[in-house]
């Protein structure tokens, strides 16, 4: 469980997170929703510590984030994935490399376990093998953002966080990832944190949604509650669609 | 103000810069690519330029001080000196400022502005060790073998002088190069390119590092590496030369 108390966050004048309060349940796929520009990216950052915040606690399992040393900070990030925004893949390394990588980093294993682990993790997001050699520029978006999965599950991570993991994907693969995410996160019982602003993935595994608007924590609840709320800021997100208005017409 | 700040940030992260790496085998993976990106990759360049500018300057040296009373040893002397003591160095400096600030400064940028320097960070890597020290280290070790290269060749283009025109003779351009030779002089050049050296590509990597955007902002980091590299090469070329030759 990962718990934020007040956290505040300003780039020089630019006031991005006010007083943002919030639980990230075990085992659950927790989704932070918001319009472009609301703060979800840095709000992830700050979580992990990529971003130092002004102040507020950041707690993994009692563990303060703000308190910590570097190399406490460092031994965290063992138990921490990530699915970056644009996959961040590093281009000079092969997609077996890639997923290799936080391995050599961290992990006392053999080349060969090493390899191994890589492999499976890369099967296990549905990579054919073929791709294992080529370079990350040389394969699609929605293959990088799985090769960029099965990095974040080669540690076998407890927090995996998802920076928009569908954004630049078509609608089926958007799912599929969606859904590999959601697996993931229950079958090895990891603290999932989803950056999102797609309704489309919030349907299909927001189990614990926190809504931001302008740096400020707007709604927190569960997707079935999400039709129901009297929040304008909200509504004008959820039923930006056409689709999501004919469902909020239908339940009426 | 703004200065006292970038100052302080490049100070900080110098600090995160040298420390020794983690894990070693990662830097003496790195460590031969870059020796070879930053180092052998600028040969060609380093080549024609001294090449030409040791032919060119000889020439302009013989043609513009044709005065009979001067002695015969003048124009190669002339030639010899300023790459010692200027070109090869200084100026050569300034050329791969150019060439690899700009080649540091968007290849960092771009990891930064994609996500990759979070992604190393979220591994556990001192992302500016990791990337950043096997450039400087690189680029610092290959400077003085730059630098005399570049010597050699810009005495060999003065020759040429000789060679293919009629203007002077390679017996008279030979004599001025082997007169009065101060080897202090190229001791002087390597340890001041190599100051260079740490200037041109620790300068480059903060503005890589510190880039935010998007591409646009990449090419902005690059353009502030060389230029601002630039200007520091020329205000600590006063500063050595002060303190070496006076
Ligand atoms: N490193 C930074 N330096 C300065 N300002 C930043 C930095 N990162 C983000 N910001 C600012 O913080 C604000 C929120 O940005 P953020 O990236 O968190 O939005 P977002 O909700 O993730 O949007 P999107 O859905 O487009 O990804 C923006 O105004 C942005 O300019
Ligand atoms: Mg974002």
């Amino acid at each position: 469980m990962i718990e934020v108390k007040n956290i505040e966050k300003s780039f020089e004048s630019n006031h991005v997170l006010k007083n943002v309060s919030a639980v990230f349940e075990t085992g659950k796929t927790n989704m932070i929703i918001g319009g472009s520009g609301s703060g979800k990216t840095v709000l992830m950052k700050s979580i992990i510590g990529l971003h130092r915040i002004d102040g507020g606690r950041i707690e993994y399992d009692g563990r303060n984030l703000p308190d910590m040393k570097m190399s406490e900070i460092r031994m965290l990030r063992r138990e921490v994935g990530m699915l970056f925004q644009g996959s961040a893949l590093f281009d000079s390394l092969t997609v077996l490399e890639n997923v290799i990588y936080p391995l050599e980093m961290f992990s006392p294993s053999t080349k060969e376990e090493m390899l191994e682990r890589a492999r499976f993790c890369l099967k296990h997001v549905n990579l054919e093998e073929k791709a294992f050699g080529l370079a990350p520029s040389e394969i699609s978006g929605g293959m990088q953002k799985r090769v960029a999965i099965a990095r974040a599950i080669a540690l076998q991570p407890k927090y995996l966080f998802c920076d928009e993991p569908n954004s630049g994907l078509d609608p089926k693969t958007s799912l599929v990832i969606d859904q590999l995410i959601h697996e993931v996160t229950h079958e090895f019982e990891i603290t999932t944190i989803i950056n999102s602003h797609d309704m489309n993935s919030v349907m299909e595994i927001g189990e614990n949604i926190i809504f931001i608007e302008k740096g400020e924590k707007a709604w927190q609840g569960n997707k079935d509650d999400i039709f129901h709320v009297d929040n304008e800021a909200l509504n004008n997100f959820v039923f930006a669609s056409e689709l999501f208005k004919k469902v909020k017409r239908t339940n009426q | 103000m703004g200065l006292i700040a970038d100052t302080g940030k490049y100070i900080l992260l110098m600090k995160r810069v040298f420390v020794a790496p983690d894990r070693g085998r990662m830097f003496f993976r790195q460590f031969p690519k870059e020796l070879e990106k930053l180092g052998l990759q600028s040969l060609p360049i380093v080549a024609i330029i001294s090449v030409f500018i040791g032919f060119i300057m000889t020439m302009q040296t013989k043609l513009n001080t044709s005065n009979p009373l001067l002695p015969v040893y003048t124009t190669g002397l002339v030639t010899r000196d300023t790459l010692l003591l200027e070109f090869s160095s200084t100026i050569l400096c300034l050329i791969l400022a150019g060439k690899v600030g700009s080649n540091i400064a968007s290849e960092i940028g771009t990891m930064r502005i994609t996500e990759q320097i979070d992604a190393l960070e979220i591994m556990g890597v001192n992302s500016a060790n990791y990337l950043i020290l096997p450039k400087v280290v690189a680029f610092v070790v290959m400077m003085p073998f730059l630098v005399i290269f570049s010597m050699a060749l810009g005495i060999f283009g003065g020759y040429f002088v000789g060679v293919l025109t009629t203007i002077m003779t390679t017996g008279d351009y030979l004599v001025g190069i082997k007169f009065a030779f101060v080897p202090y002089y190229v001791f002087y050049s390597l340890i001041k390119s190599m100051i260079f050296a740490f200037l041109i590509s620790s300068v480059a990597a903060f503005y890589g590092y510190y880039s935010y955007g998007g591409a646009l902002d990449v090419g902005k980091s690059s353009t502030n590496a060389v230029v601002n590299g630039s200007i520091l090469i020329l205000f600590f070329n006063i500063l050595i030369t002060k303190i070496m030759l006076n």
